[in-house]
């Protein structure tokens, strides 16, 4: 159906124009915004390939939340803007190179018939009213509750482990100094002694 | 559309990603460039999925979207601390493994 | 108790002494270790005794006793045991051995008082009388050899025993040296015997000897000279001799047991228990004959012209164990076996007086500043002439009877063996030449000025020196420092002197032809299977004998006496008209410098080379440092993939992960 496969298209440049974005720009924001728009991208595929639930979760989680966060942390970051000077070395000129030769490899091993499993439509899927339609969040709630359930709870594991880890990694040390303070005392920063931190710190003791 | 569409594109997105992650040298550019990865790796678990007809690939692709979120936290917190202890933000001063 | 029990406790009293004193000489007060050693040695002699009384308990036939402690190695036809032999010979050493042993002990209990390595004095004295023990006793190759090494071991300890003194630990290693080349030919001899009679046990091998080996047979009289060379190199014959002069680097009591009664003798007793194979070889017999004869000449050359009076007495004995070597070779087994017991007490007894002289010199050893010590040191003037004369064959003396029953018996063998003999008694001529010459020019004459100090009452002193160079030394280890002994001032010493004195004159009397035969009866079971046991010199022929070597001894004397005493003058005049000759006897014949270059030269120069070329250059540098720089480069070179960025890190993921896919493209198309 030509729509679908307009849309497609749209949707295929769309994440490949935010996918070079990201490697391109210069500027780290410039880098998170253009991710965004390479997830929404994506989230339209996902929906091409009846993966709703799927689509719904990368708009929400992905874009939502991790690229927020991700836009706090290079707001307080400040990245600079690399300078422009070439690269040195032959990291220069590999990588990309070595990148090709992947993409290359893969697209040959596509296209050519080196995957003879690869069927042209897909298979039919459900599309019943009182079973779960394939792709719905009940399908793949049911998934994740009885053929999934140890990945699902070994995520959540995951989960609280990083939440931990992230909270112990950005803790304030004693005796070091902050940037932007310029006192070795960790605690509340003295009230106005010295000149306005440029940026609002978070803190968290533990 | 064929899942070979799907998965060339996956495809050329996986390589914009590794090409970044090696060119890049702010190493907050470079966990984008992973979640890059991360992501055509999705694309291409997601179509097959479609392939065959079962949701298990979209149940995988859910479990990776919870990880990268994981690791960018982990990440984050890490390039945070560098930027505490006034560590420059740039992968190529970070040379300690030399040997 | 068995004699064979005897037989162990002779070898356990010294062995436990050793333990003893080297593991508790820090808390062993004084000279406590001294009489431990002296009382394990006496303990050993008293046991010598009891085997020797219980060995005469046994009839005649009875009287080769073996008994095994442990069997280190058993196959079907061979083993090799732990086991002592107690015969009428081994006995008769262990006598010898002991009792000479336990009375130089005493003697150095107060001889070496005073010197800071007392403790280890005595452990090694002891530990050398227990390897001589081992020596005589052992009832097979193996325990032979194992004693043999032990006394050569021994001999090094004791020779270096003041080892910062560079010319004593020299004089240790050539003597170690040369007695390593005799160790060598004493194991391959014991090799050959093996190969082809199966068994290294004595009285094995001696029962098969003649059916395993024709007379002369080519093997056997190789295996004999190599235990003739064995012999040699213990016994300082020529070629092997140049040891024994120099090893009188070491204190006097050690000259006087090791280098004067007991090692040096393991030569002869070595041939005599080997006799079964020697009368089956007799070339290599006749060998041994002329080798101990030139050896007697020579050492007795050089004895009347070198000045250092423990020199003297060292060729003295390399001459008089030619005498017994002689004797031995020409199956005169009593009679050398007679000679080698009444050397080791008149030869003890010199070097003590001799060390009770130097003693009163402060260390000086040159005859040329000594003289006049008769009124000094009375009973070691009356001691050492007792010696001298016994040395010289005086009549009536225990020399006398012992050295021309050798020589009686060289003339009843007949043929070319008379002129042996002839020789024989130019050499007692030259002997008791030069045993009064050390006489007259220590005792007689005008006394010099330590004399004159002793008789006054007390030791001169002198600087600590080396005797041989003159240099200064430090007494950190204990060379004679400020302390020294003269045996007229220390009972232990004259205790011991005096019993030797006593039976240099009288032990003659176990061997008096016609009249005792004591010796010969009592060792006759072990040569009743030799083929000359029957045949013996007539009392006759042996009285003859007798009158002309007393005759030759006197006459020597009386010739020391005329150039000594009577015209003064005539020694120098003499050395001037043969300066020539005196230079060479002098120099030893100049066996030393001919040795140093025909061996220790080249041997140093490669040594040399070996060090600067071989090691250094070649092995340390191409092997060692090129393994190492070989490894060095690789390792720089791995290391340099090491760059710590990590982007070059992820470039190899990426790398490795193109190729991967590429290899799996290619397989699966």
């Amino acid at each position: 159906m030509w729509f679908e496969q307009v849309l497609f298209f749209v949707a295929g440049i769309g994440a490949l124009a935010g996918a070079l974005g990201v490697v391109l720009l210069q500027n780290p924001f410039y880098s998170v915004l253009s991710l965004v728009a390479h997830l929404l991208g994506l989230a339209v595929l996902f929906l091409l390939l009846n993966a709703e639930f799927l689509a719904a979760a990368q708009v929400v989680v992905y874009a939502g939340a991790v690229m927020v966060l991700y836009l706090f942390v290079v707001a307080y970051i400040g990245g600079a803007d690399e300078p422009l000077r070439p690269e040195s070395g032959g990291v220069a000129v590999f990588g990309p190179l070595f990148a090709v030769a992947i993409a290359v490899e893969l697209c040959i091993a596509f296209i050519s018939s080196g995957l003879q499993a690869l069927d042209t439509r897909g298979a039919d899927v459900a599309r019943a009213e009182n079973a779960d339609q394939f792709g719905s969040p009940g399908a793949i709630g049911e998934l994740l509750l009885t053929d999934f359930l140890l990945p699902f709870e070994a995520a959540s594991f995951l989960l609280l482990v990083a939440a931990v880890g992230a909270v112990v990694l950005a803790r304030r040390r004693r005796g070091l100094e902050e940037v932007g303070t310029g006192e070795a005392s960790p605690g509340g920063g003295p009230a106005g002694a010295r000149g306005e931190p440029p940026i609002e710190t978070l803190e968290v003791r533990i | 559309m064929d899942i070979t569409w799907y998965l060339v594109l996956s495809a050329f997105i996986f390589a914009i990603g590794a090409a970044g992650v090696i060119s890049r040298r702010n190493p907050l550019v470079v966990l984008l460039c992973l979640e890059l990865m991360l992501n055509a790796g999705n694309l291409a678990l997601v179509a097959f999925s479609r392939m065959h007809g079962g949701e298990a690939g979209q149940v995988f692709a859910l479990i990776v979207m919870v990880i990268a979120a994981c690791e960018v936290v982990i990440g984050l917190g890490i390039i945070v601390a560098m930027y505490r202890n006034r560590l420059p933000i740039d992968i190529d001063e970070m040379s300690e493994l030399r040997g | 108790m068995s004699a064979t029990s005897y037989g162990w406790l002779v070898l356990a009293f010294p062995l436990a002494g050793t333990l003893i004193i080297s593991l508790g000489w820090r808390v062993l007060p004084g000279r406590l270790p001294g009489w431990i050693g002296t009382a394990a040695i006496l303990l050993a002699f008293l046991a010598s005794i009891g085997a020797l009384l219980d060995l005469l308990d046994h009839s005649e036939e009875e009287r080769q006793l073996v008994d095994s402690a442990w069997t280190y190695a058993a196959t079907a036809d061979f083993s090799a045991d732990l086991a002592i032999l107690v015969d009428p010979l081994s006995v008769f050493m262990c006598l010898v051995v002991s009792g000479v042993s336990f009375l130089i002990h005493l003697y150095s209990v107060a001889y070496m008082s005073g010197d800071g390595g007392y403790s280890r004095y005595f452990a090694y004295l002891n530990f050398f009388v227990f390897s001589m023990l081992l020596l005589v006793l052992a009832a097979n190759f193996v325990i032979l050899i194992i004693g043999w090494a032990f006394v050569g071991a021994a001999s090094y300890l004791l020779i270096s025993f003041w080892y910062r003194r560079v010319t004593a630990v020299r004089a240790g290693i050539k003597a170690f040296v040369i007695n390593v080349i005799g160790d060598v030919a004493l194991v391959v001899a014991a090799f050959l015997i093996l190969d082809n009679v199966s068994s290294l046990d004595f009285l094995t091998v001696f029962d098969g000897a003649g059916k395993a080996f024709g007379q002369n047979d080519g093997t056997l009289v190789a295996a004999c000279v190599l235990i003739l060379v064995g012999a040699f190199a213990k016994s300082a014959q020529l070629p092997l001799h140049t040891w024994l002069p120099d090893a009188m680097e070491g204190p006097t009591p050690v000259s006087a047991l090791i280098h004067a009664a007991t090692m040096v003798t393991a030569g002869v007793y070595l041939i005599v228990r080997m006799h079964p194979l020697f009368e089956i070889a007799p070339t290599a017999a006749d060998i041994g004959a002329i080798v101990g004869c030139a050896t007697l000449l020579f050492a007795a050359s050089v004895a009347i012209a070198v000045t250092d009076l423990k020199r003297v007495i060292a060729y003295s004995t390399i001459s008089q164990i030619g005498y017994m070597v002689m004797g031995a070779s020409i199956a005169a087994y009593g009679a050398g076996l007679f000679h080698l017991m009444t050397h080791a007490f008149f030869k003890a007894l010199l070097f003590m007086g001799a060390g009770s002289v130097i003693g009163a010199m402060a260390g000086i050893q040159d005859m040329d500043r000594m003289g006049g010590f008769r009124r000094a040191m009375p009973f070691t003037f009356i001691t050492f002439t007792i010696g001298a004369l016994a040395l010289g064959g005086f009549p009536l003396t225990a020399g006398f009877f012992s050295k021309d029953e050798i020589i009686a018996f060289a003339i009843h063998r007949g043929d070319w063996y008379v002129a042996l003999a002839i020789l024989a008694y130019i050499g007692a001529f030259l002997t008791a030449f030069y045993a009064f010459r050390m006489v007259f020019r220590v005792f007689l004459g005008e006394p010099v000025p330590e004399a004159r100090e002793l008789e006054s009452g007390h030791l001169a002193h002198g600087e600590p020196m080396n005797p041989m160079t003159g240099e200064l030394e430090d007494t950190d280890v204990g060379f004679p420092g400020p302390e020294h002994h003269v045996a007229e001032s220390e009972f232990p010493m004259k205790a011991a002197m005096g019993p030797l004195a006593l039976l240099a004159i009288v032990g003659g009397v176990v061997a008096i032809p016609g009249l005792t035969d004591i010796l010969e009866k009592f060792l006759e079971p072990t040569f009743a299977d030799s083929r000359f046991h029957d045949t013996a010199p007539t009392t006759g022929a042996e009285v003859w004998g007798l009158v002309a070597g007393g005759v030759i001894s006197v006459l020597g004397i009386g010739l020391a006496w005329w150039v000594y005493v009577r015209e003064p003058g005539t020694a120098a005049r003499v050395r001037e008209r043969f300066a020539w000759l005196h230079r060479f006897l002098v120099n030893k014949w100049y066996f030393d410098e001919l040795y140093e270059a025909m061996f220790v030269r080249p041997v140093t120069t490669f040594g040399g080379f070996g060090r600067r070329v071989i090691e250094t250059d070649f092995v340390q540098g191409t092997i060692v440092g090129g393994a190492t720089g070989i490894v060095r480069v690789g390792t720089s070179v791995a290391r340099a993939v090491q760059t710590g960025y990590l982007r070059v890190y992820a470039l190899f993921l990426l790398l490795g992960v193109a190729a991967l896919t590429l290899y799996f493209l290619i397989t699966s198309s």
